[in-house]
């Protein structure tokens, strides 16, 4: 359940600007994106419309809360619920809320998870999506907060749940609270779940930690983007208590597929019409 | 007592573990090994036994008594066998509405290739899911360590009771000392920072009751017992909404956050 050990350091310089660019195809006036994977440089346009996939080695970018909800929802649609919502500092961690306001400024976002409603190739549902250069997405009392009310509004209201994961498991600096927050959002799964709605969980990179072990891996339907890290310890846990190297593709969405924990792998590109079908599969007119 | 002691203390040499509760605690147990799907995890015990006239369903984590037996027992941590092993049991009580009591102790769910590829996330969370809604009284105690989500897999329930010289945490004080400040040898301050107590726990609602370690030394735990049987007649009293309402306000409450 670490925080930022999680998720294995980038392998070299270019990955590391490739990572801090993650942003980038979303600034206008940013005419070119580098690919992390590839080291291609990609007109900005071309990889937005690729879904910020490089076009030449399908290396898929990591990519904001935003950016998802532009990806999936249909156009105006979405409606963001409870914005405002953030994390204090509950347990006087060191030096936390100079990092909140500093996370805060990177990201643009309040906290690591934006939630709301909106229509999914016309089918009305509940989204959330992770924040990943809000600490990494990690979930902390905010988070579990605003996923455990999506799950309950969206109950409430007989809705599909899609969520976007991406996350380095529970936040260190808010302590047991933080632990607390994945019996906390998967109790509102649970009762989502027993009424007969659906929840379609997708995993991105990395997934790993606290979320892994609660709401991502409590999904009816469990979808993962190619190569996204999915697993419980982080790569480096693993290397240290074994102390042996983790093969290639270790943990990757590919070999989690053949390990049976994923249902499918989805290309972003045809990851809205997948989760469009998924949905009126289960409209629950179309079962009347 | 500082932090780093009850980390200390929890992870002393010649402390209680959970087969040391089950002797003192439950008459006539039963162990029932195997979860079904894949092996039978040593790190787990589960069982049937009655306590104070009670039946009940019992799983701990177990850290092992003299060095081969922790070697066999993975000196408890638990692989994704063991919690799926726990699940079974408690699905077999939920059959009987029989109470269960869950002792938890251990450093966290193990961090190998083979939890990995049997999907270690995948179980933790498929237990804490079913245990939301599990319609039988659940009391899980932190006897020693209580690591992470290691130690929640078996942690959600209508009280969670501490040692006041345990620990639980969501991180242990080392992993958070060596992300900190790259030195895990602060783990002293770490433990601090991280208010892993059962004080700390206590008064963030996380935790119900703390138990005195003295009370655990004296045969038969007499107290504990009694303390136990209580609670476990209180919650078998309620009826499954009840409970199960109770026990999604305890976690739905737990929070920090400001609007």
């Amino acid at each position: 359940m670490l925080t930022r050990n999680l998720f294995r350091r980038p392998r070299n310089k270019l990955e590391d600007a490739g990572a801090n660019s993650m942003a980038r195809p979303e600034i206008p006036g940013q005419l070119y994106a580098s690919c992390p994977n590839c080291k291609a440089m990609n007109p900005a346009e071309e990889l937005s419309r690729h879904a910020d996939v490089c076009p030449k080695c399908q290396h898929h970018f990591r990519v904001s809360a935003r950016r998802r909800i532009a990806l999936t929802a249909d156009e105006n649609t979405f409606q963001e619920l409870w914005p405002t919502l953030r994390g204090v500092n509950p347990i006087a961690f060191p030096d936390y809320d100079k990092k909140l306001v500093s996370a805060r400024e990177q990201s643009n976002e309040v906290e690591a998870v934006v939630v709301g409603e909106c229509q999914i190739g016309g089918i009305p549902a509940c989204l959330f999506a992770m924040e990943p250069s809000f600490m990494m997405g990690s979930m902390g009392t905010a988070v579990g907060e605003k996923i455990a009310r999506l799950f309950e509004y969206a109950l409430e209201k007989s809705l599909p749940v899609v969520g976007f994961c991406v996350s380095g498991g529970a936040r260190m600096q808010e302590g047991i609270l933080s632990l607390m927050q994945m019996a906390k959002t998967t109790g509102a799964v649970k009762r989502h779940s027993d009424a007969g709605n659906l929840y379609v969980a997708v995993l991105t990179d990395p997934t790993t930690g606290g979320v892994t072990a609660s709401f991502a891996m409590e999904g009816d339907i469990t979808i993962s983007e190619p190569g996204a890290l999915i697993g419980f310890a982080g790569p480096r846990v693993i290397e240290q208590t074994i102390r042996q190297k983790l093969a290639e593709g270790f943990q990757r969405a590919e070999f989690v597929l053949e390990k049976g924990f994923v249902d499918m792998i989805c290309d972003r590109r045809d990851l809205t019409d997948r989760i469009a079908g998924l949905l009126k599969l289960h409209r629950r007119e179309a079962q009347e | 007592m500082k932090a780093y002691d009850s980390v200390q203390a929890s992870r002393a040499k010649g402390r209680p573990t959970a087969l040391t509760y089950i002797a003192n605690l439950i008459d006539g147990f039963v162990e029932l090994h195997g979860d079904r799907r894949f092996g039978d995890d040593p790190a787990v015990v589960a069982g049937l036994g009655w306590l104070a006239g009670m039946p009940v369903t019992v799983i701990g984590i177990e850290k092992g008594s003299d060095t081969p037996d922790k070697v066999r027992r993975n000196f408890g941590s638990a692989n994704p066998e063991g919690y799926r092993k726990a699940l079974r049991q408690m699905k077999l009580a939920e059959k009987f509405r029989r109470p269960v009591l869950c002792l938890v102790d251990t450093s966290g769910a193990f961090c190998g290739i083979g939890a990995e590829e049997r999907g270690q996330g995948q179980a933790i969370a498929e237990n804490m899911y079913e245990l939301m809604t599990l319609k039988t009284p659940v009391l899980s105690v932190v006897i020693g360590e209580g690591g992470s989500g290691g130690a929640l897999a078996l942690a959600v329930a209508d009280e969670v009771w501490m040692l006041q010289d345990a620990y639980y945490s969501v991180i242990s004080p080392e992993g958070a000392a060596s992300i900190l400040w790259k030195d895990a040898k602060r783990a002293k301050e770490a433990a601090e920072s991280l208010r892993l107590t059962a004080k700390d726990l206590f008064e963030f609602g996380v935790i119900e009751r703390i138990v005195d370690p003295a009370d655990v030394k004296q045969k038969g735990m007499p107290s504990l017992k009694a303390a136990l049987f209580e609670a476990l007649s209180r919650y078998s009293a309620l009826s499954d909404g009840e409970l199960l309402e109770g026990r999604y306000a305890k976690f739905r409450k737990i929070g920090g956050t400001e609007a």
